[in-house]
């Protein structure tokens, strides 16, 4: 589904030019469920960020290829249109926008990108009851205005939510867990987890491996310093929380070596 | 331009001759750089004059009603009379600083220096000219200049006396340093003119405290402009407490510039005067400085207060957060102008101001605006101004709880009044505010 | 004074009498202004003696007035001598058909949603091709005539109804007012006067016909609105399409008046000529708008879209006098480019148990400034007056100004007023977020932008209200990133 090559990206700070991601490689295919696991600062966000066209970020090199096209050509709404998702790690909050507004906004752009005529009102809110009630949204959220308000946990649900409304083939979850307690994080998990099939595919972005006991990883990549330096089943989740990330180095000095 | 002029020109034709007999006084001084900045100011207001109810700066207080005495300048006046002047009860308390002036002269009889040794000055305008000349040349009217108005022009034309704190680079001051203000107006009728000029350099760290009284019943007039430089990183608490008498005038202006990383703090508070009027302008001209203003104007009789404030964000990731709070019994008059300025360069300013004003007769009156400036796009402002009377559900509530209407009004209204009385930090003061705004809140009704 | 009155009278009757027959053919009169202009504009128009002599009235007084100068707003000095103040309304070129507009006009028409008829009139095409709608208009003529509403130009009012008209016409709007409103009042040429009868509730929006026939109103438009005890009526002024004139000064004057229980409901939408990008060219538009609430338990609503012009200076004001009276205002202004808007309003309050609410909500973009001037003054004797005022600033990029100047003038204890302000923009991070869900950024400005101004939209006529969704997102084309 997507194919990733020596993809080097850098930001402007400063002190000048700052290169986060130093070659990445990854291969993802449909029906996978990939985890990507590293400390503060190894470039984990920034992928996510140049996946979907974030600007501030240059693309230095290599390549990314999404279903046959070349993902990195498109501009962000329209790589959304293609299928790929983010799950902000801080949503923003927009107000005066109702959810329903947004949701109905984005599917129906969506829609037309594939020359689809825009979803009926009927349809649309049928849709949203039934993903509502699959997510376990409170179904009052959705007359609310874009994460208006609404508490740390609240945001991370109707962000997956949102990937339940759009349906996405390719999603990015963002340090999805951060600020969740474990009652609030089960609940999101599961949430994806029904929302895995065989025709889409995750990348799951975290520091911890807490995540990862709900929602199960195919595949975990460990990165250090804008490189995946390992790469493994999800016992390697397991061997992360147990380590910590200091023995990376050495793996790190190893590869290198 | 013709008809305001005209109104002033009695007044102009005073002071041109004050400042003569004032130049004359100064001797071989009147070479000086300094002296070159007042002839400056005395131009200034020969050819300006002084502002009319017409300028919106002084819509509603009428600048005639404070111009109207015949002032005598109090440094014209050779003799003094100390007797009856006791501020015994603020030496009592040991380790503070108590700078006393007399119709804004200093009285070193009065007085008492605890802040002294490397990098710290504590004391009069006069000594610090003597020991800190070039600090004073450098930073004298640097802030206050002639364009802010003829009020300041007026202070920077005879400034002779006032008070000034130095800080150098990484000094911090231990002890408080209060300043007590006091108009007699016993014998005469005077304009006093102090300046002072507070200078915090890089770290350093300091807290000031002015304190105004009134002793006599003659109208008098107070005419204070303060300077205030915050160094890089520095941090000064300024709290200015208004306390002077019914027949008492006060126009201040506060000018205050603040370097990166700076942290000031001012805190004022007006329940005794005739006619107030303060002017509290900060500007930043560095990062991440952050500034509060903080003001309280309990009001009875036929008081008039005016509090005009400015926050003028120039530079970028600046924070000002701005609380006043009146209440106004009797025929009282509150003003409260709050500008707050975000110039285009200024993103990610915060900046907030709140004005909110209980009146409590028929006949007192609240004037508020609030104003917002904004010149770039990435920044945080808020501004809200109430105006309105305790809650009748609030009031119910406590009377069904078998507290009396006044001791229930005097709960609320010291609720209200204490958020503003809690920004003090000196321990001291806060305790003596707490204790005035209790006795005042018994005789308002 | 009676004598001067007298003096005033057979001086100004004889310069009439000789000085100006044999200009009476002009069909435009010479630029500049004087009494005898004054005096053929009044005699163009077939106007009853004392409406010329109320015009000279204003046009003395404003002799001695000086031009406003306002802080936030700049612009070079307007030359009242280098104006045409009277003109026979000019024939446009008729269209054969919408295929000969303007491809850009058309296309604007279109996206705006505007109904095909009201094209065809916008466009000027021949009124044969029209004559449906303008039937539609006669129907809805007759059925106001059947309630006994009066709704006319203004021409027609000062001739069939001069007593209403006497006894209203600056009764709210004195004619020295300020400077822009005497000049209004010595000057106007025409604009609408609406009277509802005691207990009538007007039926219909007095817009979706009359929008379509506001062209030749002119320069200096003059409205008058009376709504007798206990009626209602909506009104709706300008329109979404952009409209261009050859006129660079507008001075209009509007006076509600409301009697006892009556309601009116004033609403805007205003898309003047803004000028280039450069603001050259545009329109200016200074505008003097107040209504009384004269009447016990009366209510007056304004709600503007303010959209156009490259200079807008209008504060629509309601003085509450009567008991119970309510006053409202509701604003979008949106400036981009090099506009600027000085608005807002002020609420007087005078009666008892008076209440008003402001809602502002400016929108800056490009270079442009916007700002809100308002003032709630709270008067000795108006008891338990209530006021809420939300003034907002949405910001879209680095070089536009948002300023807000809110004046609180309380004389009474058992007032109680609350005002809040706050300034947001549209940031990249909000941007990103709605791409990232597949929404392109034009749209992700117009859905912003209208739920940013949603409380000042609900209080539009439905079909308004969506036209004016899109005004906004088309105005903002192009001013984020």
């Amino acid at each position: 589904m997507i194919t990733i090559k020596d993809l080097k990206a850098s930001i402007e700070t400063e002190e000048g030019h700052k290169e986060i991601l130093r070659g990445i490689n990854l291969q993802i295919n449909a029906g996978e469920v990939h985890a990507i696991m590293g400390p503060n600062g190894s470039g984990k966000s920034t992928l996510a960020s140049v996946l979907t066209g974030r600007e501030g970020y240059n693309v230095t090199g290599g390549s990314v290829e999404f279903e046959g096209k070349d993902l990195l050509e498109l501009e962000p709404e329209e790589r959304a249109q293609e299928g790929i998702f983010l799950a902000f790690q801080y949503p923003v909050e927009i107000p005066g926008v109702s959810n329903t507004n947004f949701l109905k906004t984005a599917i129906n752009e969506i829609r037309k990108s594939k020359g689809m005529e825009p979803m009926s009102s009927v349809e649309f809110l049928k849709t949203m009851k039934e993903k509502a009630k699959l997510i376990g949204l409170d179904p009052s959220m959705t007359s609310r205005y874009v994460n208006v308000g609404f508490s740390g946990g609240e945001k991370k649900r109707n962000e997956i939510f949102q990937l339940a409304m759009l349906n996405p083939k390719f999603s990015i979850l963002d340090e999805t867990d951060s600020g969740l307690d474990i009652d609030a994080l089960r609940d999101v998990a599961e949430g994806v987890n029904k929302l895995r099939t065989k025709d889409n595919a995750f990348l799951v972005i975290t520091h911890y491996q807490r995540l990862l006991n709900y929602i199960v990883p195919d595949f975990v990549h460990v990165m250090f310093e804008g490189r995946i330096v390992k790469s493994g089943g999800k016992e390697l989740a397991l061997h992360l929380e147990e380590e910590g990330y200091d023995w990376i180095t050495e793996v790190k000095e190893s590869t290198v070596a | 331009m013709d008809k305001i002029s005209q109104e002033n020109t009695d007044l102009k034709m005073k002071l041109i001759e004050d400042f003569n007999n004032f130049e004359a006084s100064l001797n071989g001084q009147s070479n000086e750089e300094i002296h070159n900045v007042r002839r400056d100011a005395i131009a200034y207001i020969n050819e300006n004059g002084f502002p009319t109810k017409k300028f919106e700066e002084w819509k509603y207080t009428n600048p005639a009603n404070i111009l109207k005495n015949d002032y005598v300048q109090a440094f014209t006046v050779p003799e003094k009379d100390l007797s009856g002047i006791d501020v015994s009860e603020v030496l009592a308390e040991s380790n503070a600083n108590v700078l006393v002036f007399v119709n804004g002269r200093y009285e070193i009889s009065l007085s008492r220096i605890v802040s002294k040794g490397e990098g710290i000055f504590v004391g009069n305008f006069a000594e610090a000219y003597k020991s800190h000349k070039q600090l004073i040349d450098e930073h004298f009217s640097g802030l206050a200049k002639n364009e802010k108005g003829a009020f300041t022009a007026m202070n920077t034309a005879f400034a002779n006396d006032g008070a000034v704190v130095f800080a150098a680079d990484n000094v911090q001051i231990p002890e408080i340093i209060r300043i007590i203000n006091i108009a007699d107006a016993r014998t005469g009728t005077y304009l006093s003119q102090p300046r002072n000029i507070f200078i915090t350099g890089v770290n350093a760290k300091a807290m000031i405290s002015e304190e105004f009284f009134t002793v006599g019943e003659n109208p008098s007039l107070t005419n204070m402009v303060t300077e205030v430089y915050c160094g890089e990183g520095s941090m000064l608490e300024h709290y200015k407490i208004q306390n002077d008498g019914a027949n008492a005038l006060h126009v201040g202006s506060t000018q205050i510039r603040q370097a990166a990383d700076s942290h000031y703090s001012n805190t004022t508070i007006s329940w005794g005067g005739k006619i107030i009027r303060n002017n509290l302008q900060a500007e930043f001209a560095g990062n991440n400085t952050e500034c509060h203003f903080f003001g309280l104007y309990l009001l009875s009789g036929k008081q008039h207060v005016d509090n005009h404030t400015l926050a003028d964000h120039a530079m970028p990731n600046c924070y000002s957060n701005e609380l006043y709070k009146g209440i106004i019994a009797d025929k009282a008059t509150g003003v409260f102008n709050g500008r707050i300025m975000v110039r285009p360069d200024a993103q990610k300013t915060n900046a907030y101001q709140s004005n909110k004003c209980i009146l409590l007769s028929e006949d007192a009156m609240n004037y508020s605006k609030p104003q917002l400036e904004i010149f770039a796009d990435d920044v945080k402002c808020s501004h809200g101004a109430t105006t309105g009377q305790l809650s009748d559900e609030e009031m119910f509530y406590l009377r069904s709880r078998g507290i009396p209407e006044n001791d229930a009004r005097a709960i609320l209204l010291q609720a209200f009044a204490e958020d503003v009385i809690d920004t003090v930090k000196d321990e001291y003061l806060r305790e003596k505010l707490d204790k005035k705004l209790i006795e005042i809140l018994k005789r308002t009704r | 004074m009676a004598k001067e009155t007298e003096i005033l009278e057979s001086v100004t009757s004889s310069e009439y009498k000789y000085g100006f027959s044999t200009d009476l053919e002009m069909e435009t009169a010479p630029k500049g202004l004087n009494e005898d202009i004054i005096k053929l504009i009044s005699h163009k128009k077939g106007e009853p003696e004392f409406m010329l002599e109320w015009r000279l009235k204003a046009y003395a007084k404003w002799l001695e007035m000086i031009e406003p100068k306002w802080p936030n707003v700049t612009y070079p000095k307007i030359d009242f001598n280098d104006i045409i103040y009277y003109a026979a309304p000019k024939q446009k070129k008729k269209l054969g058909s919408l295929d000969e507009l303007d491809p850009v006009i058309k296309n604007t028409y279109d996206r705006l949603g505007i109904p095909l008829e009201e094209q065809l009139i916008l466009a000027g095409v021949a009124v044969d091709a029209v004559l449906d709608s303008v039937s539609v208009a006669t129907t809805y003529k007759e059925k106001l005539a059947e309630l006994g509403i009066i709704f006319c130009s203004m021409s027609e009012a000062v001739k069939d109804h001069t007593e209403l008209v006497k006894k209203y016409l600056g009764s709210v709007v004195p004619q020295t007012d300020n400077f822009y409103a005497a000049l209004n009042s010595a000057v106007f040429t025409d604009g609408s006067f609406v009277y509802i009868p005691k207990g009538v509730r007007c039926p219909m929006e007095l817009s979706t016909y009359f929008r379509i026939n506001a062209e030749n109103t002119g320069q200096f438009e003059r409205t008058l609105i009376i709504a007798e005890e206990g009626s209602y009526v909506s009104y709706l002024e300008g329109c979404t399409a952009p409209m261009r004139d050859e006129n660079q000064l507008h001075a209009a004057v509007v006076e509600l008046i409301a009697l006892k229980d009556a309601e009116i409901k004033y609403s805007t939408v205003q898309n003047w000529y803004p000028g280039d990008h450069e603001g050259k060219g545009g329109i200016y538009n200074f505008v003097t708008k107040r209504g009384i609430c004269s009447g016990d338990n009366s209510k007056i609503s304004w709600t503007q879209v303010e959209t156009g012009s490259s200079i807008t200076w209008k504060y629509p004001s309601v003085i509450l006098k009567g008991d119970n009276s309510i006053g409202e205002f509701y604003s979008v202004a949106l400036t981009n480019n090099r506009q600027q808007a000085d608005t807002g309003t002020k609420m007087i309050h005078l009666g008892k148990n008076t209440k008003s609410r402001i809602v502002s909500k400016g929108i800056s973009a490009g270079k442009s400034n916007n700002s809100y001037r308002g003032l709630v003054q709270v008067n000795k004797r108006a008891e338990n007056a209530r006021n809420f005022s939300q003034c907002d600033s949405l910001l879209m990029g680095d070089k536009c100004g948002a300023h807000t100047f809110p004046y609180f003038e309380i004389n009474n204890s058992s007032a109680h007023v609350e005002h809040e302000a706050t300034t947001s923009k549209i940031g990249e991070d909000i941007m990103f977020y709605c791409n990232q869900r597949g929404i392109s950024e034009e749209d992700a400005v117009a859905l912003i932008v209208n739920g940013y101004a949603k409380e000042v939209l609900n209080q539009l006529p439905m079909e308004f209200a969506v036209e004016a969704q899109k005004l906004l997102a088309i105005s903002l084309e192009g001013s984020v990133g």
